[in-house]
């Protein structure tokens, strides 16, 4: 049987990827950003996946104005890095699960949210940062991905509990999968930036760190912010951290149980945190599920 | 009724919502065009031929070819929409980002380093931070406008 060991959780910058294709990492200002994913580069060599989960936005590429919705999962075989208008990044293919996708689309269904299918997307630095931030520059990437678009473009986005609840329905989805699958789930995004307007470039150093506080300790709590205090206090691109809400439900810590049934704590491997990465503060998370 | 928009009171910003994505349909689909290589030299090799090819307003031709993000997001432009031009021009995001802002890119970039803008005073509408509209435009253009 499929199941879900562990969590990560990251920003997903462009200006990221851009300095390490450019080959920047070296440079001080970059070197604050990538030392924080040391660790996690190795915990992942340590604790390879099958297959990655990956929550992340479409940041207007494979997804104009023409259709926009609001779940999408990639089923597809294969997925293209996309030209965001700076031309591709040089970064492997991305390879799907489709079987374990249409596997979860359809249970997901089943469990009341509406996912949009899609057999045929490119993908944007929404989901390559976080890969290149995970694996550094590999001539492939090291297993399989199922890409999970959010809109979080246009307005109204999910709420945080719908993608909190999102996230129990995804679990369950994989521990009915049959094949003995070790995957893991990732959320990215955030944390607080806004890159519009009079107000670009705010940053919130205390509500991103009591936001981490609350997604590993009260979960809950943080599922319940609403839209408006994201936009206030995080910039309006920092509602993007209602996709870590997503993989936060997926763990086993907050799955439903019977009355009386207690369930064992995550374990927080890691944690990191830095202003700034070009507009943005850059959060970062690793969380296992105890039976691990 | 009236739908809920708690949004609408947040200094120096607009929310792409339903509203103002059926404004700039055009005008972001016509930046959706410009991730194709193709595209991006004509639209270089005459912004107007290209900008008459698609079914904007006047004012947003105006916008885009002023390179005014605040001004095409006053007509319905979305941020990653708009980064296609910046991409087209060669612009990273944070110079695109700091030009709305009125700041020089060498004073946006080091507010980010410093820590970037605080919420402080920029919550609501009203308040005394940076971010309000009786403060811009900020860093010394600010200045000198006050001069």
């Amino acid at each position: 049987m499929a199941h879900i060991s562990a969590s990560v959780y990251t920003s997903h910058v462009p200006a990221i990827g851009a300095a390490l294709d450019l080959g920047k990492t070296a440079e001080p200002y970059w070197q604050s950003v990538f030392k924080g994913y040391d660790f996690s580069k190795q915990w992942l060599k340590d604790n390879p996946p099958d297959v990655v989960f990956l929550v992340y936005n479409d940041h207007a590429t494979a997804f104009s104005l023409d259709i926009i919705p609001t779940f999408a999962i990639g089923t597809a075989p294969q997925f293209q890095p996309a030209d965001e208008g700076w031309g591709p990044r040089p970064v492997p293919m991305v390879q799907g699960h489709p079987e374990l996708a249409s596997h979860i689309a359809q249970s997901v269904i089943q469990q009341d949210f509406d996912l949009t299918i899609v057999n045929k997307m490119d993908v944007d630095h929404g989901l390559t940062v976080p890969l290149s931030l995970m694996c550094g520059q590999p001539k492939a990437w090291p297993c399989p991905v199922i890409p999970f678009a959010v809109n979080v473009v246009q307005y109204p986005v999910p709420s945080g509990r719908r993608c909190f609840e999102l996230g129990r329905a995804i679990r369950k989805a994989i521990n009915s999968f049959d094949a003995d699958l070790n995957v893991q789930i990732w959320g990215t995004g955030g944390m607080s930036h806004q890159l519009q307007g009079p107000r670009a470039g705010l940053i919130n150093k205390e509500f991103d760190n009591a936001f981490l506080d609350k997604l590993i300790n009260d979960p809950e709590a943080a599922a319940n912010i609403p839209h408006i205090d994201y936009v206030r206090e995080a910039g309006s691109e920092g509602i993007e951290l209602v996709m870590w809400l997503i993989a936060r439900g997926a763990m086993d810590d907050v799955a439903k149980t019977a009355p009386g049934q207690a369930r064992a704590p995550l374990n927080m491997r890691h944690r990191f945190y830095h202003v700034p990465a070009s507009n943005t503060a850059v959060g970062h998370l690793i969380l296992e599920n105890p039976s691990h | 009724m009236a739908l809920d928009k708690p949004y609408l009171d947040v200094p120096g910003t607009t929310i792409f919502d339903a509203e103002q994505s059926r404004k700039g349909y055009w005008l972001n689909q016509f930046c959706m065009s410009l991730m194709k290589a193709d595209n991006r030299e004509r639209f270089k090799a005459n912004e107007r031929a290209y900008l008459d090819e698609w079914d904007m307003n006047e004012e947003q031709k105006l916008a885009v070819m002023a390179r005014d993000l605040n001004w095409c997001i006053r007509t319905g432009g979305n941020i990653y929409f708009l980064a296609k031009i910046g991409a087209t021009d060669g612009k990273s995001f944070q110079q695109m980002a700091g030009s709305m802002t009125g700041m020089t890119e060498e004073e946006y970039r080091n507010m980010m380093v410093a820590g970037g803008r605080s919420a402080n005073g920029n919550r609501v509408v009203g308040e005394d931070g940076d971010a309000q509209a009786h403060r811009q435009p900020q860093g010394r253009a600010g200045q000198t406008a006050k001069a």
